[in-house]
C-alpha cells in the first residue's frame, strides 16, 4: 500500500445500468459470458450436443414435413433444406437468449441485492452466451451448405454484418424484457406467445416468397428478424431468384418501418433499462 | 453532534443528508394484466422513511462500527454505501475502492470451480482479471483449500466457503472494506483467523466498516461507532457509549413487549412497584465491583391470593446472554401463603462473580404451587460491574490451582 497515493473523494451514485466503470463492465461481461459458455461446453459430457440437439431435431421434423408433407419447400426453393438450417439455427439463438434473459435479473437475486453490480451485464452475459454457441452451431451449418452442394461465394464474408444486428436485435430485446420482469411477472409468458408468433412471422419455414403477393412480402419486411433472416438466405445461398431484403420489401423506403422498429427497440431498452436499473434491488 | 476530530487524516467517506424511503404498495401490481385490468391500483402506497436525512465522515484508516436494531436504516445505509440503492437526495463520496460484504459467498456460483469463482468475484470487487488471477494463490492459501481449488463450490462445505469467501474479502486489498456480520461464521480456529486478519488490516491503516450486532466486537476493535435509531444518527463517537445506547434501545424494545403481555401489565397478577439494585446500606446503586455483592431489590404487590411464590430472577449480559437464573422462595421456606392486597420487598442477594460488563436483570414472579408465571419484567433493572482479574470470558469464577512438582529422577 503506497501511503502517498491518497484517492480523491469522488461521488458513489448508486447502481446503474453499467454501475462501476466501463471496464469493469467489459470484463464481467466477457468473463460471465465464457465461463458460464466453458461450463455448458466442457462441464458435461452432452454439453454441447444437447445445446445442437435441438435446433437439428426441429430441422429433421420440418424438412420433413415441408418437403415430403406440404412440398412448399422443394418446389419453390432450390436450396429449402440450408435455408430451414439457418433460420432455425438463427432464430434459436433469438428465441433462447431473449428467453432466458427475461428472468435472468430476477433468477440473479443474489448478486442484485446484495452485491454493487452492473445490472446490464445479466442479459447481455445471456445474449453473449447464446452468440458463443451460435458461433458454434455456424459450423454444423456450414457443413451442412457443403453437403448440399452450395458454393462458397463472396457474400458469404458479409454475413457477420447480418448477425451483428442481430445481436444488437436480441440484445435490446433482452434487457428491456429482463427489467419488466422484475415488475411484471407476466413477462414471461407473453414473451413465449410472441416469440412462437415471430417464429411463424420470419420466413423461416416459408421463402418471402411462397405467398405470390407483394403486399404480404412488404409487410413480412415490417419485421426486423424478417429483414436480417432474408438477406443472411441471399448472402449465403446466393440464389439469383431469391429477393433481397429491400427488393421484398418494394424498395429501401419500405424497410424504413423495419428500421424504425429496430432503432425503437433500442432507444427503447435503453430508456427502460436506465430508469429500472437504480431500483432493481428494491423491487425484488 | 459532538465528534472528536483527533486529526487531520482526509476522510475516506463523506456522507451528506443522505434520504432514502421505500414506497410500499398497499396493493402490489405484478402483472401487465393487472395494470391493465386496475389502471390505477398501484397509485396507493405508503411511504416508508428508511433514512431521514443524516450526515457523518469516515476518516482514513478508521475502523468504523455501525450499530442499529432491526429496521433502523442501518441495512439500508449500508447499501446506499455498496451502491445497492440509490438515495432519493443527499451524497455519498467515496475516497478509493470499496468492497462490500453484505453476505459472505453472495457472487459465489455453485456450478463454477473455486478458481472461476475467486477470478470473477476478484473483478466484481474491482480487480482486474489479470490481477484476480495472479492473487489466486495467495486466497485458495489463505483459506486453506489449495487441493480444492479445481472442485466445483456445490461440493464444498459451508465451512469451505466461508474460508474461501473471507479469504477473498482479505486478499482483493479493497481501500474500504464493508463488512456486515461476518465474524459469526466459521469454526474457533478460522474465527481466530480472522481476528488477526482485522487486527492486521487495522495495522495496515484499512479503512473498515463493520457492521454487526455483537457489542464486543465493536468495544474491540472499532475507533469510532455510530448508532442508528430510525432513521437517524442516535450516537456518533465512543464505541462503549455506542453499545451501551443500543442495548438500553433493545431491552425498552423487549420492556415494551413484556409490558403488553398480560404478565407485565396491569391486569397482571402481581403487580411491579419498584426494581432497582441496592448497596450494602440499602442506597440504590448502579455499578458493582467484581467480587461484592449483587443486591437485587424488588417491590410487588399482590393482587389476589397466591398458595405460595417465588423469585425467578435472570440476569443478562449486554449480549442478551442470559449469565444465570436467580431462584427462591419468598416468604421463607416453606413458603408462606400470599393474600391478595400484600406489599412485599424482595431483596436477592448474589456474589459478583461476573466479569466486567454491562448487565440487565429479568424480574420474575412465579407461583410456587399451582405453577406458572404471575410476573415478568424485561429489563426491569440494569447494572455495571467493573474490577476483576478476568478480562476474557462471561465470568470469573472462584478458582484454586494446586502444583505438584515432583522432582526429577538423579
Amino acid at each position: 500500500m503506497s501511503e502517498a497515493a491518497a484517492p480523491d473523494l469522488r461521488e458513489v451514485r448508486g447502481p446503474s445500468a453499467l454501475s462501476g466503470g466501463r471496464q469493469r463492465f467489459f470484463d464481467l461481461l466477457w468473463l460471465i459470458s465464457v465461463t458460464e459458455f466453458k461450463r455448458v461446453y466442457f462441464g458435461t459430457v452432452f454439453g454441447y450436443l444437447w445445446s445442437l440437439i435441438r435446433p437439428l431435431m426441429l430441422f429433421g421434423v420440418l424438412l420433413f414435413v415441408f418437403t415430403q408433407v406440404f412440398r412448399i419447400g422443394s418446389d419453390q426453393v432450390e436450396h429449402y433444406a440450408v435455408m430451414l438450417l439457418l433460420g432455425i439455427v438463427l432464430f434459436t439463438f433469438f428465441q433462447e437468449t431473449t428467453t432466458k434473459s427475461v428472468t435472468s435479473v430476477v433468477d440473479q437475486e443474489g448478486i442484485v441485492r446484495k452485491t454493487q453490480f452492473p445490472r446490464l451485464v445479466i442479459p447481455l452475459a445471456a445474449v453473449l452466451t447464446g452468440a458463443f454457441n451460435l458461433g458454434l452451431n455456424f459450423l454444423v451449418v456450414f457443413a451442412f451448405v457443403f453437403a448440399f452442394g452450395v458454393d462458397p461465394t463472396w457474400t458469404w464474408l458479409l454475413l457477420p454484418v447480418a448477425l451483428v444486428f442481430l445481436f444488437v436485435l436480441a440484445a435490446a430485446v433482452s434487457s428491456a424484457l429482463s427489467v419488466l420482469y422484475v415488475r411484471f411477472r407476466d413477462v414471461a409468458i407473453i414473451w413465449t406467445v410472441v416469440a412462437q408468433v415471430l417464429f411463424y412471422g420470419t420466413p423461416i419455414l416459408y421463402p418471402v416468397t411462397a405467398f405470390d403477393d407483394p403486399t404480404i412480402e412488404h409487410l413480412l419486411m415490417v419485421n426486423p428478424l424478417a429483414v436480417i433472416f432474408q438477406q443472411v438466405r441471399v448472402w449465403i445461398l446466393a440464389e439469383p431468384q431469391a429477393p433481397t431484403a429491400v427488393e421484398a420489401a418494394g424498395g429501401a423506403l419500405n424497410l424504413l418501418p423495419a428500421v424504425a422498429i429496430f432503432v425503437g427497440l433500442c432507444v427503447f431498452a435503453i430508456w427502460i433499462f436506465n430508469r429500472e436499473a437504480p431500483r432493481i434491488a428494491e423491487d425484488l | 453532534m459532538a465528534t472528536s476530530l483527533e486529526s487531520n487524516t482526509p476522510p475516506a467517506i463523506e456522507v451528506r443528508g443522505l434520504k432514502k424511503s421505500f414506497r410500499i404498495p398497499t396493493h402490489r401490481v405484478d402483472s401487465f394484466k393487472e395494470r391493465i385490468v386496475r389502471p390505477f391500483a398501484a397509485r396507493d402506497y405508503r411511504e416508508l422513511r428508511a433514512l431521514d436525512g443524516i450526515s457523518f465522515d469516515i476518516r482514513r484508516g478508521e475502523f468504523f462500527g455501525i450499530v442499529g436494531r432491526n429496521g433502523s436504516g442501518k441495512s439500508t445505509l449500508l447499501k446506499l454505501l455498496a451502491s445497492i440503492y440509490r438515495a432519493d437526495s443527499g451524497t455519498i463520496r467515496m475516497a478509493g475502492r470499496l468492497a462490500p460484504f453484505i453476505e459472505l459467498g453472495v457472487g459465489f456460483n455453485p456450478e463454477l470451480t473455486a478458481r472461476e469463482n475467486v477470478v470473477l468475484n476478484g473483478v466484481m470487487m474491482g480487480l482486474s482479471p489479470g490481477e484476480a488471477r495472479r492473487r489466486l494463490d495467495a486466497i485458495v492459501g489463505f483459506a486453506e483449500l489449495e487441493e480444492f481449488v479445481d472442485l466445483k463450490l456445490k461440493n464444498y462445505s459451508s465451512g469451505m466457503l466461508v474460508r474461501l469467501a473471507f479469504s477473498l474479502m482479505i486478499e482483493v486489498d479493497a481501500d474500504i472494506l464493508l463488512i456486515d456480520e461476518v465474524l459469526a461464521v466459521g469454526d474457533a480456529a478460522f474465527q481466530q483467523k480472522c481476528a488477526d486478519a482485522f487486527r492486521e488490516m487495522k495495522a495496515a491503516g484499512k479503512t473498515v466498516i463493520l457492521v454487526t450486532h455483537a457489542m464486543a466486537t465493536v468495544e474491540e476493535y472499532c475507533d469510532r461507532a455510530m448508532l442508528i435509531d430510525d432513521g437517524r444518527i442516535a450516537h456518533l463517537g465512543e464505541p462503549e457509549e455506542a453499545g451501551r445506547r443500543y442495548l438500553r434501545l433493545n431491552f425498552e424494545g423487549a420492556g415494551a413487549i413484556g409490558a403488553s403481555s398480560t404478565t407485565g401489565s396491569e391486569d397482571a397478577p402481581v403487580k411491579m412497584l419498584g426494581a432497582r439494585i441496592v448497596d450494602a446500606n440499602g442506597e440504590r446503586t448502579s455499578s458493582i465491583e467484581h467480587g461484592e455483592k449483587i443486591r437485587i431489590q424488588i417491590e410487588i404487590e399482590a393482587r389476589q391470593d397466591f398458595a405460595a411464590l417465588a423469585i425467578g430472577h435472570l440476569i443478562v449480559n449486554g449480549d442478551g446472554v442470559g449469565v444465570c437464573q436467580l431462584r427462591a422462595p419468598i416468604g421463607g421456606d416453606p413458603p408462606p401463603p400470599i393474600a391478595a392486597g400484600e406489599r412485599l420487598k424482595v431483596e436477592t442477594v448474589v456474589d459478583n462473580m461476573l466479569g466486567a460488563g454491562h448487565y440487565f436483570v429479568h424480574c420474575g414472579v412465579n407461583r410456587l404451587l399451582e405453577g406458572g408465571v404471575a410476573l415478568d419484567v424485561a429489563a426491569a433493572t440494569d447494572f455495571v460491574v467493573f474490577g476483576g482479574p478476568a478480562d476474557r470470558g462471561l465470568v470469573a469464577l472462584p478458582q484454586e490451582t494446586t502444583t505438584v512438582i515432583e522432582k526429577a529422577q538423579a
